[in-house]
């Protein structure tokens, strides 16, 4: 018994009663209930008890990472059959190559004179440095596959019909910057595999119509080998320093921002189009 | 539940024509900048991105004495710095551009074949420069040539030329017997 409590047989008012067991609380239990009682907590956690159904419905409703998976996208509309899984597999590739290039470009530095030693430095010398490069590479390549197959069966499950035309206008543009994303970082490791397909790469450009200087009809335009579309990709006539820190800043930054927009339209698209296709 | 004298709008003024001219010509004079701003942002970020100095050799450099080039052979020492090669063949000498004319890249000599031989996608060219082999649509560009007046070659790849005939005279080509074209001193 604790000496603290008042004798039973006394009458005690209601206020000492509240206030022994006040005293009667251990500290402990006062530290969690000033935590779990406080507005941040309860502003994080922010649904009741999880052992009702309801809180746990309301749980994932509320919450942005499990709302990938919401009403109108069924367990059964993703079977395997009806969507290989190609659109999640290549948003997750997605994810990976943002966390392994963000990863990598705390050793590469895109200078001419440098870029290839640090490709060395990140296989030989650096820890892990192996492994991340190639799961970015394998990554990469994966993609480009995978987005691919998840086209190919969007077109034989006939999901780009209506109401799904302007999904697959988004899936034509997510395809285009998929390809540059490849073709940017391709030009990085600054070795003669790269210089030689960025400097072919290139030369396609220069066969644009109209504003590449070989393309039919540019001399309409006027444009020369220093003022077409593809000295404005090189930032030179040749593949140089400022075509490596151009490919560089299209690669680690304006492409995939202009993607993670892409990607958050196409899956809103999917919700708004009531769901994947073959739910309806 | 409604408060109805809020909905009642009867006592408000409709605008004069002066006041709503002016409300119109406030609107579109915010457009027209808005407008006006995104165009010469657009312009300007076009124009930004067109670097004004490059940072690459320069296209003409000086090559030497002919004489000190071998009859009957490609000389490949300028290659890596200037992609360019010389040959002295018959009783002319040119500079060829090694730059594919497929897509850019830069073929080798193979001397016991007498042939150049592009890598990216196997195209070949004689030593005049025509296409063997592969999917090189042109001939190779001849660039071009002249005498300095210490009676060194320059070498000018501003000015290039692929046309059979006229690949063949000078700059493009400079004789070597004297001076029978009068471009080579003796
Ligand atoms: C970065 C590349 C892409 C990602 C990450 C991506 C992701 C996804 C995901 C997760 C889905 C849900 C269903 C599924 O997985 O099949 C989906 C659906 C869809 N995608 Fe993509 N996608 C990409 C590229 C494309 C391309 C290239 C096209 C076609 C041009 C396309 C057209 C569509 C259409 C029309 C749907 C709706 C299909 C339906 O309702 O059945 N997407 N996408
Ligand atoms: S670039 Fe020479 S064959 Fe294609």
């Amino acid at each position: 018994m604790d000496p603290e409590l008042p004798p039973v047989e006394r009458t005690v008012s209601t206020e000492e009663a509240l206030e022994s067991i006040e005293r009667a609380r251990s500290w402990r239990e006062r530290l969690v209930e000033a935590v779990t009682g406080s507005e941040i907590w309860r502003s994080v956690i922010r649904h009741g008890n999880p052992a009702l159904r309801r809180n746990r419905s309301l749980a994932v409703v509320g919450n942005f990472f499990l709302h990938l998976h919401p009403p109108t996208v069924t367990r059964q509309a993703l079977k395997f059959p009806h969507t290989w899984y190609m659109g999640g597999i290549s948003f997750l590739l997605f994810l990976v190559l943002t966390v392994t290039g963000t990863l990598l470009m705390f050793y590469y530095v895109p200078d001419v004179g440098r870029a290839y030693e640090d490709m060395k430095d990140l296989q030989f010398a650096v820890s892990f440095g192996p492994l991340l490069r190639n799961m970015h590479r394998w990554a990469a390549h994966g993609m480009v596959v995978t987005v691919i197959l998840h086209m190919i069966r969007v077109f034989f499950t006939g999901s780009y019909k209506p109401p799904r035309q302007f999904n697959w206008v988004i899936g034509v543009g997510l395809l285009i910057l998929t390809l540059l994303m490849s073709f940017t970082g391709y030009l990085l490791p600054w070795d003669q595999l790269a210089l030689w397909a960025i400097t072919v790469g290139a030369n396609m450009a220069a066969a644009t119509p109209l504003i590449g200087h070989q393309g039919p009809f540019h001399e309409l335009v006027g444009v020369q080998a220093d003022s077409d579309i593809r000295f404005l990709l090189l930032g030179g006539t040749q593949v140089g320093q400022n075509a490596l820190i151009r490919f560089y800043v299209l690669h680690c930054i304006l492409l995939p921002l202009v993607a993670v927009l892409f990607i958050g339209v196409h899956f809103w698209r999917v919700r708004k189009d009531s769901g994947i296709s073959n739910t309806r | 539940m409604l408060d109805l004298e809020l909905d009642d709008q009867s006592d408000r003024r409709p605008p004069s024509h002066w006041e709503s001219m002016k409300r119109r010509a406030f609107t579109l004079t915010g457009i027209g900048s808005l407008v006006a701003v995104a165009i010469a942002w657009t312009a300007g970020l076009v124009r930004y991105m067109f670097p004004r100095i490059r940072y690459e050799p320069p296209t003409r450099f000086v090559a030497g004495f002919p004489e000190s080039y071998r009859p009957g052979e490609v000389d490949t020492k300028w290659q890596k710095d200037h992609r360019v090669w010389i040959v002295r063949r018959g009783d002319g000498i040119y500079a060829i551009l090694a730059n594919c004319t497929h897509l850019g890249c830069t073929p080798s000599w193979f001397g016991d074949e007498r042939l150049f031989k592009c890598p990216c996608h196997g195209s070949n060219f004689t030593q005049v420069g025509d296409p063997v082999a592969g999917p090189a649509p042109s001939p190779l560009y001849r660039v071009s040539l002249s005498i300095g007046p210490d009676g060194q070659l320059i070498v000018d790849k501003a000015i290039q030329e692929n046309r059979p005939g006229h690949r063949d005279r000078p700059p493009f080509r400079l004789t070597l017997d004297g001076n029978s074209r009068g471009d080579v001193p003796a």
